[in-house]
């Protein structure tokens, strides 16, 4: 499904906690879409509706012909096949390694062993084979980011939303789990979602920008248009000269 | 502080002393007030809890006729209230439902002379209208009725053992509680058929429930020893308790109470 | 918790608490009897006792986990209520707790005896609850429940309820998320408050004496006949409840530290 996946296609009013966020974009597989802005202006918000965790105020998520979201109704988060890399990565800290990345498997059903065993690939190709039987408490946090990017695959989601991804790593290590996950994201081929507020973060990894301050979408196109003519002084200082 | 006893009742008992007449007997005539000085201070009674309602109907005539006295009064299970007396605590009376509980406190050197002053006999108690058509002592052998009896390692259920021995019946009881007034509680609330009691809780307990006279228990009844405990330092008021509770004002108590005659 | 020195005016204190709660126990130990302990023990009303007590304890404890997780998880949910219905609910499931355990046996009577508000007509259908080891468990369990409802409570607070939200973006149902995220997360939690309720429903008198009653191998837990007992034989009174004593700190000790969390491998 590599030519024809589907678009992730979001136009939604999300109220919480007396803040409100706007937004209108789509996303297209093989084409990463950053959403970038200062901290608060909802972008955490917005992945949480489009996962289905929270409900939208009005407004739709699709993917390709299908709804998930329109307005409060909208399809459990467990059907919608959008995987989540959460910013602090909410790894099952009681299940090890191989468990945290077989989970997707197990609650389809299969056996622990089933799981494991689907799971073992996708353990391999992050290089997390040594760590199987580690618990997360003791791995790093470029270990932490692997295991959550990796559970998020294994569970072969249609869109893939990455909350801050590189946020919670130290600047040593983020340069090095930077470039791995653009060799992901590359091989993934569907929609995504990268929310950050890092500018190398956008420049490696995104293709589609869409910027969002205070609730509201100030500038979108791509990171060389936004580099060219910045809408605003925020993108300008983000994005450089 | 003398603050030791289970139960402390300083409170004269207004319902009891409205029993004591509602059966009949004339209020008792206080005995003329004893000159000033005579006795006084406080003179602690351990009674045992079935002698609640009759001491608490005593106490405000004793105290007015000897009015340098605070009568205090503990009430509680005669063998909890003897372990007390003879661990020490400051008791001036010890008043116990049955002898050998008494004699525990003698032989342990805390008690001088016991007395019989009452006594009291079992009888069958059944919830008011008698549900389960219960007619004498035989009935507590029927499988279908609940029956609540005490343990045999309380007086009453010492009692009750020995009754049903001498009378030949095999009990089939569904809980052996652990004091009458349990025993009662489960009758009051429905929850026993019958009970094995004592007459005096019958008459306590009003119209919630009714006794059956048991003939098999003339024989065998629980006779109520008094005492001045040794080495009180309030020798003559401890006494005069004593002789107030055996003269005749303190005997139409017990009577009216549900007592019998030793 | 600070890992720092405890000011010597807290460990002063803290010595006197300890105190407090070991003397008594250190007074029991003293007038045992030592001499006498195996014949008592090995008789066979204790033996008796002690084999009810751990079966009805144990499948008190059942009932509490049953209906104190989801209640502990409606508890948790309730501080977002108003305040009325929020602390109403705070207040019902800390009954047990105030309540003497008599008049809790006697609530439970009012609805479940023979007469009760209920139990007429269980008594009418043949399911007479008192004088039965089930009106033991319901006597014990009311009891302990609130220990294990309040345990599971502080497990539920204080774990990341974000983590079941990732569950559920993975494919997880309500179910599931409960089942392989919720309670193993709350696992230790829930553990210790079981233990809690174990041994409270161990040690049960007023309200299991006053519903169920008291016969030999059918009502009467070790602590009743610890009391009756204590009405006979002091010495033996203070054997069984020796025993319930061993019971309980070994429970207390066994499981603890293998449900403490961080213990874990």
């Amino acid at each position: 499904m590599t030519e024809d996946a589907p678009a992730l296609a979001v136009d939604a009013r999300v109220d919480r906690d007396g803040f409100t966020a706007v937004a209108a974009f789509e996303a297209r597989a093989g084409r990463p879409l950053a959403l970038v802005g200062p901290n608060g202006a909802g972008k955490s918000t917005l992945v949480a509706a489009i996962a289905g965790l929270i409900p939208l105020t009005t407004g739709t998520v699709r993917v390709g012909g299908l709804t998930l979201s329109a307005g409060p109704h909208g399809v459990a988060p467990e059907l919608r096949r959008v995987g989540v890399v959460f910013q602090d990565f909410l790894l099952f800290e009681h299940l090890t390694v191989h468990d945290n990345v077989a989970f997707a498997a197990r609650m389809r059903g299969a056996t622990r062993a089933d799981a494991r065993a689907a799971a073992s690939p996708w353990l391999e190709r992050f290089e997390l084979d040594p760590l199987a039987a580690r618990h997360p408490a003791g791995l790093s946090g470029g270990q932490r980011q692997r295991v959550a990017l990796a559970r998020a695959l294994a569970s072969d989601p249609a869109v893939l939303l990455l909350d801050e991804p590189l946020a919670a790593l130290d600047a040593e290590t983020r340069d090095g789990v930077r470039e791995d996950l653009t060799g992901h994201l590359r091989d993934f081929d569907r929609p995504v979602v990268l929310v950050t507020h890092d500018a190398d973060d956008v420049r490696a990894l995104a293709d589609d920008v869409v910027v969002l301050q205070s609730g509201r979408v100030t500038q979108r196109g791509t990171p060389e248009q936004l580099r060219a003519r910045p809408a605003t002084p925020y993108v300008a200082r983000l994005l450089g000269r | 502080m003398r603050d030791h006893g289970p139960v402390r009742s300083r409170i004269p008992s207004i319902a009891a002393l409205g029993l004591v007449a509602l059966a009949g007997c004339s209020t008792p005539a206080p005995p003329p007030p004893a000159p000033p000085g005579f006795l006084e201070g406080t003179v602690t009674v351990f009674a045992a809890a079935s002698l609640t309602e009759v001491f608490d109907s005593l106490e405000p005539t004793f105290e007015t006729a000897y009015p340098g006295v605070d009568l205090v009064l503990d009430y509680g299970g005669s063998s909890g209230l003897a372990a007390q007396i003879i661990e020490g605590a400051p008791a001036d009376v010890f008043a116990a439902a049955d002898e050998a509980t008494m004699q525990t406190v003698v032989d342990a050197g805390h008690a001088l002379e016991p007395e019989i002053f009452t006594a009291n006999r079992l009888e069958l108690v059944v919830p008011a209208g008698n549900p389960g058509g219960v007619t004498g002592l035989a009935d507590l052998a029927d499988p279908d009725l609940a029956i609540a009896l005490c343990d045999a390692a309380v007086p009453c259920g010492a009692a009750a053992q020995a009754l049903l021995a001498a009378a030949g019946i095999t009990a089939r009881p569904d809980t052996l509680e652990q004091d009458v007034k349990a025993v009662l509680t489960k009758v009051e609330l429905g929850e026993a058929d019958a009970g094995l009691v004592y007459r005096t809780d019958v008459v306590a307990a009003g119209g919630a429930v009714e006794g059956i006279e048991v003939p098999e228990a003339a024989d065998i009844v629980n006779r109520y020893p008094i005492a001045i405990v040794s080495g009180t330092p309030n020798g003559t008021g401890a006494h005069a308790w004593v002789e107030y509770v055996l003269s005749d004002t303190g005997r139409q108590a017990l009577a009216a109470a549900g007592f019998v005659t030793p | 918790m600070s890992r720092g020195r405890l000011s010597p005016v807290v460990a002063v204190v803290a010595a006197i608490g300890l105190a407090f709660l070991l003397l008594p126990l250190a007074g029991l130990l003293v007038r045992a009897p030592w001499s006498e302990l195996p014949g008592m023990l090995a008789g066979g009303p204790v033996l008796e006792a002690l084999g009810l007590s751990l079966t009805t304890a144990l499948c008190a404890t059942g009932v509490c986990l049953v209906l104190g997780v989801p209640l502990a998880m409606l508890l948790v949910r309730s501080a977002a209520w108003a305040a009325v219905p929020r602390r109403l609910l705070r207040a019902v499931i800390t009954v047990p707790l105030v309540l003497p355990p008599v008049i809790g046996g006697i609530a439970l009577l009012l609805l479940l005896g023979r007469r009760g508000i209920l139990g007429q007509f269980l008594a009418q259908a043949g399911f007479g609850i008192p004088y039965t080891s089930g009106a033991v468990v319901i006597a014990q369990a009311f009891v302990a429940m609130p220990f294990l409802v309040f345990a599971v409570e502080g497990a539920l607070g204080s774990s990341d309820r974000r983590s079941e939200a990732a569950a559920a973006t993975l494919g997880a149902s309500r179910w599931q998320v409960f089942r392989f995220v919720t309670v193993p997360l709350v696992g230790p939690g829930i553990a210790a408050g079981a233990v809690l309720c174990f041994t409270r429903a161990l040690g049960e008198f007023g309200a299991t004496i006053t519903f169920a009653g008291s016969l030999p191998g059918v009502t009467r837990t070790l602590p009743i006949a610890s009391y009756l007992a204590m009405q006979t034989d002091p010495g033996e009174a203070i054997a069984i409840a020796l025993v319930l004593l061993v019971v309980s700190v070994a429970v207390l000790l066994l499981m603890r530290d293998r449900w403490m969390p961080g213990v874990r491998s």
